[in-house]
């Protein structure tokens, strides 16, 4: 797991590598993560190209608060190497490995990863990374590849590959997905890393992709893949706290400081108690709330 | 660097600039066409120039065709071009990056 402090990652938009006008303005949506794909949205003639295009992005682009992600090229390929160079030379803050399918190798991305901070001068283990899992051998070794690296910041479930690789293909209710998403959603939560949901291809689908979102949502991922910034937004929109669960949060915030201050660790608030993991989710609600604009710094809710 | 063969990099869309390297017998000749080139055609030349330098590229042709592309983006293209023209894309020139 590398880091303690949990950061919203409700959206992770795809931008082609080697498109100029979308790599310049990927910035400007509000994604919490902007991911810039050197692998299947670039042609194999181009792949240096596009390489040297988001390495001169990354040095000169202004991308706010988001964080960073590259995916690199499959490690069977004759790209993977210098990518990953190039890539942590930039000072990305996270690297995806695509079609992740062992905990090794995850291990050889980390080994790569801390031989290029050695060799560019980075410092040791400020590069990130996350997997993809892409097909039924990932998903069965996803606890294993999710806790493989101590610079592991999430797991990722890449719907495409995976159902082609299952011998079906995509239905609108998901239901092929199931055991997929539990698998890689359990294994992020046991290895105390982010799950991030597949993308959603359809544009025109608006409902469809709300009843998607909604879903995973409530199963728990912590947010999806987008391959269009108009999902942002509506992401967005079903990750929002309603005005009953923000004031409830800032009561339980509220009350388990009034606690502490008395030297007590537990409380009961409106006849039920309050304990750590009640706690823990009143923070992530104001987290939420204040990402979606909802309360002022305080915590007040703001009438919309 | 020496430019072994005429190498393109970058595409005609928006945003982007397409580049045109070829041998030449020594100095670094640059045909631009751009529709800010009153504007912005002596910065648009000067990106390419000083990566062509520090890619210790001395003697090339270049024709360029600019659709209003950022410095960064000029300068990658150079790169690319370049290190197709060298024949060296599998190994980056990382101190020019």
């Amino acid at each position: 797991m590398a880091e303690n402090e949990e950061r919203l990652r409700r959206t992770m938009m795809f931008v082609p590598g080697n498109n100029p006008a979308m790599v310049k303005d990927a910035g400007i949506y509000g994604a919490d993560s902007i991911m810039f794909d050197l692998e299947d949205s670039v042609s194999l003639p181009e792949k240096d190209a596009a390489r040297v295009l988001v390495y001169e992005a990354l040095q000169t682009q202004d991308y706010g608060d988001a964080e960073m992600v590259v995916r690199v090229n499959g490690q069977d390929t004759p790209f993977y190497d210098n990518d990953v160079k190039a890539m942590v030379k930039a000072g990305i803050d996270v690297i995806r490995l695509p079609k992740a399918e062992s905990a090794e190798m995850v291990q050889k991305l980390d080994a790569d990863i801390a031989a290029a901070e050695k060799e560019f001068g980075r410092e040791a283990g400020s590069t990130h990374l996350m997997a993809a899992i892409e097909s039924a051998k990932g998903v069965l070794q996803a606890a294993n590849i999710a806790a493989a690296s101590d610079r592991m910041i999430g797991i990722a479930l890449s719907a495409e590959d995976y159902t082609t690789d299952m011998k079906t293909h995509r239905y609108p209710d998901g239901r092929e997905l199931e055991f997929a998403r539990n698998m890689v959603l359990h294994a992020a939560r046991a290895a105390g890393v982010a799950a991030f949901d597949t993308v959603f291809t359809n544009m025109d689908d608006t409902e469809g992709f709300y009843r998607e979102t909604e879903y995973i949502h409530q199963l728990g991922f912590d947010g999806k893949s987008l391959v269009n910034p108009r999902q942002i937004p509506m992401v967005n929109k079903v990750y929002e706290p309603t005005e009953a669960e923000i004031k409830n949060a800032r009561n339980v915030i509220n009350a388990i400081q009034e606690a502490k201050l008395k030297g007590s660790g537990v409380i009961s608030m409106n006849g039920q108690m309050v304990d750590r993991p009640v706690v823990l989710r009143a923070q992530r609600v104001m987290k939420l709330a204040k990402a979606s604009h909802l309360v002022d710094e305080e915590g007040n809710y703001l009438e919309k | 660097m020496e430019i072994k063969k005429t190498a393109i990099a970058g595409t005609l869309e928006s945003s982007d600039i397409q580049l045109m390297i070829s041998q030449a017998d020594s100095g670094i000749t640059i045909d631009l066409q751009s529709d800010v080139k009153k504007v912005f055609g002596d910065q648009i030349e000067a990106v390419i120039t000083t990566t062509l330098n520090n890619m210790g590229v001395t003697a090339a042709k270049v024709k360029a065709v600019d659709k209003g592309a950022l410095d960064c983006v000029i300068k990658a293209r150079t790169i690319a071009a370049v290190q197709r023209a060298a024949e060296t894309t599998d190994k980056p020139a990382w101190e020019v990056l």
